[in-house]
């Protein structure tokens, strides 16, 4: 089914943003191979969520590249946001929805599947806006994941959840990296990031101060921003 | 003149069935509900591109179609007569005294209401949705149609406001329609008639069918709505 | 979509509507003709007055014409001068007022054919039961007027340019009163039909001039009644006329001038004189009188 051609690796270089004179993000550049999670952590306002969103695409970078391996055409990564968008409908036609928006020629038995492969068979005619947190946020990775990505963009995919739902949220994540899907996620629960990722970008005010594996970041052989940061001192 | 013989006369028009009553009640629906549905045709896809277009004027557009919803039925009625004469420029078209004429004025009454109700809340609704439908690829015109079904029951009260200006108001009706027995009047022309007949009693009856056809109209309305959302979330 | 598909569901089905939304396309070649139901209907339109059509005479007479001859009337009812601009506008192909020197200045003017008598009723002077300007049972319409503009009691003009407002003004002048002049808080001008003045005139307890028809056909009389009558300066005469095809194209000529003709002819002038409420003759045939 998918095209030979992969649109890993993802390459970012220099990638710089501002928003009323104030550089929110300065010259960032990494390379994401295909695999695995990659967790951007740093304090609030590092820039984080921004640098997903400049990935996938919804804004405009105002200086550097984001270059993708091929380009297929039809966009390959997809995106859940920290509150997940729910249309006003039920949580099967949310499905329907966007496979509708992107084309799809078996939408429905690809709606069936993501149901079935999300737990969300039992709930597939309820109006999506009244069902919990947890069941909100596996609608939109489920949603996300009938696109078939071959990435995934995660902003804070459990910061509004409870301990139990996380944890059904984070075997999930874990999950589909095991079936070789790439993540990028962003994440402020440092255990989350410690659990799930092989790889740690540190983003601190806009600047792009660490990237290694997470053993190495967690083992304080970083920066002293990252070791700080962990240790849970304020950063300025 | 007592209530009661209002009661007594809005009582016998409907139990009576009276065949010119019916054709007048028939005439102030198919009238209004034409109206209605030619507005939101126009103004659903009007409201919702001026709920996501960003151009220069786009502030004093919307401060406009508000103060439209305020537009005086007379005013709208002698606007489409001066088009509709047939010294107007639409002369030709024949259609002043005409239930045409009668369906054009209160499309214009009707028309800054459903406008201004799918800008706000489809405006409020792309706020919500943007990122989402933008991820996508869904921008634009294409997010318009996700905005509309979303938006649906919020649009509907839209256009119940707007039924209710329409079937409410005389001014307009009266100008453009002329009142013709048995052709152009309507319900509210027909109270206004007798009215001026002095029958206040028949007026008021009149006047209580008319109430008790808006309330039948908005409860299934809103009962229709509330079942829908319950679907819809 | 809950409101189109419920609203249209409830009874009132897309036929109907769907019929009325074809009109409204702008392509439609003859929307007059094809408007409703009756899509084959032959209608001339009259602009009237509003006595005529308060009165309930239309209703009597118009049956008979259709059955006679077909063509449906639609009667747009407004004061005598609207309905004579409506007709200078060419929107009527046939106006049938009462206000004489209006009449022949539409003819002279070119916006009309030819100016015929049809018949008469008069005017009378209503006012309260109490009678504060001391005029009941007077026939000397000149003299109330002056009584009422004395004392000041509160009287209501229809000011809207109507037949009946010309008359009333016609009278003032006969009884000498220069009302521009004397106009006061007593004086009402209402700019609305027959029937608001004479409501308005019950809620005020103010004389008011009315025709007869329209008095005998009002509803909402409370305390009013006729206080003068049978002063011959109190006539009041309608004319029919056909607007003038050489001005506006297409006006029904053939359709108008059938109307006219049995309006004037012994059918419309006996039906006319059939009117009747409470067996009381409401207007009075004189199509055949010279000079009217």
């Amino acid at each position: 089914m998918r095209d030979i051609t992969s649109i890993l690796p993802l390459s970012v270089q220099g990638l710089s943003f501002d928003a009323d004179g104030k550089r929110l993000l300065d010259r960032v550049s990494f390379v994401l191979p295909g695999g695995g999670v990659t967790a951007i952590i740093g304090p609030n306002g590092a820039g984080k969520s921004l640098t997903l969103r400049l990935c996938h695409g919804l804004v405009a970078p105002c200086a550097g590249a984001i270059r993708w391996h091929t380009d297929t055409g039809r966009r390959r990564h997809a995106m859940v946001f920290q509150r997940p968008v729910m249309l006003r409908r039920s949580t099967r036609a949310n499905i329907m929805h966007a496979l509708g928006a992107v084309g799809v020629a078996d939408a429905s038995s690809r709606a069936e599947a993501a149901l079935a492969r999300f737990g969300l068979a039992a709930l597939a005619d309820r109006p999506a806006r009244l069902m919990s947190g947890g069941e909100q946020q596996r609608l939109a990775i489920a949603r996300a994941w009938a696109l078939e990505p071959e990435v995934l963009f995660l902003d804070e995919p459990s910061s509004q959840l409870d301990p139990g739902a996380t944890r059904q949220i984070e075997e999930i994540i874990a999950g589909l990296a095991a079936e070789g899907m790439t993540i990028l996620m962003t994440t402020h629960d440092l255990g989350q990031a410690r659990r799930l990722s092989q790889r740690i970008l540190f983003l601190n005010r806009g600047r792009l101060i660490d990237d290694a594996p997470t053993e190495i970041v967690f083992a304080g052989q970083s920066s002293n921003e990252a070791r700080a940061f962990i240790a849970g001192d304020l950063l300025w | 003149m007592d209530v009661s013989s209002a009661f007594a006369a809005a009582f016998g028009l409907i139990i009576g069935l009276d065949p010119q009553f019916l054709q007048i009640v028939g005439l102030s629906l198919r009238v209004t509900l034409t109206a209605v549905l030619l507005a939101a045709l126009i103004g659903v896809p009007l409201g919702a591109w001026l709920a996501l277009a960003r151009f220069p004027g786009r502030p004093a557009v919307i401060v406009l179609v508000n103060a439209l919803m305020g537009l005086p039925p007379v005013v709208a009625g002698l606007i489409v007569f001066l088009l509709l004469s047939r010294s107007g420029p639409l002369g030709g078209m024949g259609w002043l005294f005409t239930p045409t004429a009668m369906v054009i004025a209160q499309t214009l009454l009707v028309l800054p209401i459903v406008i201004a109700l799918t800008r706000g809340t489809l405006e409020e609704f792309w706020g919500e949705y943007r990122e989402h439908l933008t991820s996508l690829g869904m921008t634009g015109v294409r997010a318009i149609p996700t905005l509309i079904f979303d938006g649906r029951f919020a649009l509907a009260t839209g256009l119940l406001a707007g039924f209710g200006r329409a079937s409410a108001e005389v001014g307009a009706v009266l100008i453009v329609g002329g009142n013709i027995a048995g052709y152009t009047r309507t319900m509210t022309t027909s109270i206004a008639l007798e009215t001026s007949k002095g029958d206040l009693p028949l007026a008021l009856g009149l006047g209580l069918v008319l109430i008790i056809l808006t309330l039948t109209i908005n409860a299934a309305a809103y009962g229709a709505s509330r079942i829908g959302s319950r679907f819809a979330g | 979509m809950l409101t189109k598909r419920s609203l249209l569901a409830s009874g009132f089905g897309l036929a109907l509507t769907s019929s009325v939304l074809a009109q409204a396309t702008l392509t439609a070649p003859l929307p007059a003709q094809t408007v409703a139901p009756a899509a084959q209907t032959r209608f001339i339109t009259v602009s009237s007055t509003t006595s005529t059509t308060d009165s309930g005479l239309f209703n009597h007479l118009l049956p008979g014409f259709k059955a006679k001859s077909g063509i449906e009337v639609r009667v747009v009812s407004q004061g005598t001068g609207q309905a004579l601009d409506t007709g200078r506008r060419g929107d009527a192909d046939v106006v049938f007022v009462h206000a004489r020197s209006q009449e022949v200045k539409f003819v002279e003017d070119g916006f009309g054919v030819e100016r015929k008598p049809v018949m008469y009723n008069d005017f009378v002077l209503i006012g309260p039961k109490y009678d504060p300007a001391g005029v009941k049972g007077s026939k000397d319409i000149a003299a109330a007027l002056k009584a009422i503009q004395a004392k000041g009691s509160p009287f209501v003009s229809r000011g809207d340019n109507s037949g009946t407002h010309s008359a009333e003004l016609n009278l003032w002048r006969t009884a000498g009163v220069d009302i521009a002049q004397a106009r006061g808080p007593w004086y009402r001008e209402i700019g609305q039909s027959m029937g608001a003045a004479l409501n308005t005139s019950g809620a005020m307890n103010a004389y008011v001039l009315s025709d007869r028809a329209t008095w005998l056909n009002f509803r909402n009389r409370g305390d009013l009644e006729i206080v003068v009558e049978g002063d011959r300066r109190l006539f009041n005469q309608y004319g029919v006329i056909l607007v003038n095809p050489a001005r506006h194209a297409h006006v029904k000529k053939a359709d108008g001038q059938a109307f006219i003709d049995w309006l004037v002819g012994p059918e419309g002038q006996k039906s006319i004189a059939e009117y009747k409420i409470n067996g009381e003759q409401l207007f009075f045939p004189n199509a055949a009188q010279p000079g009217v």
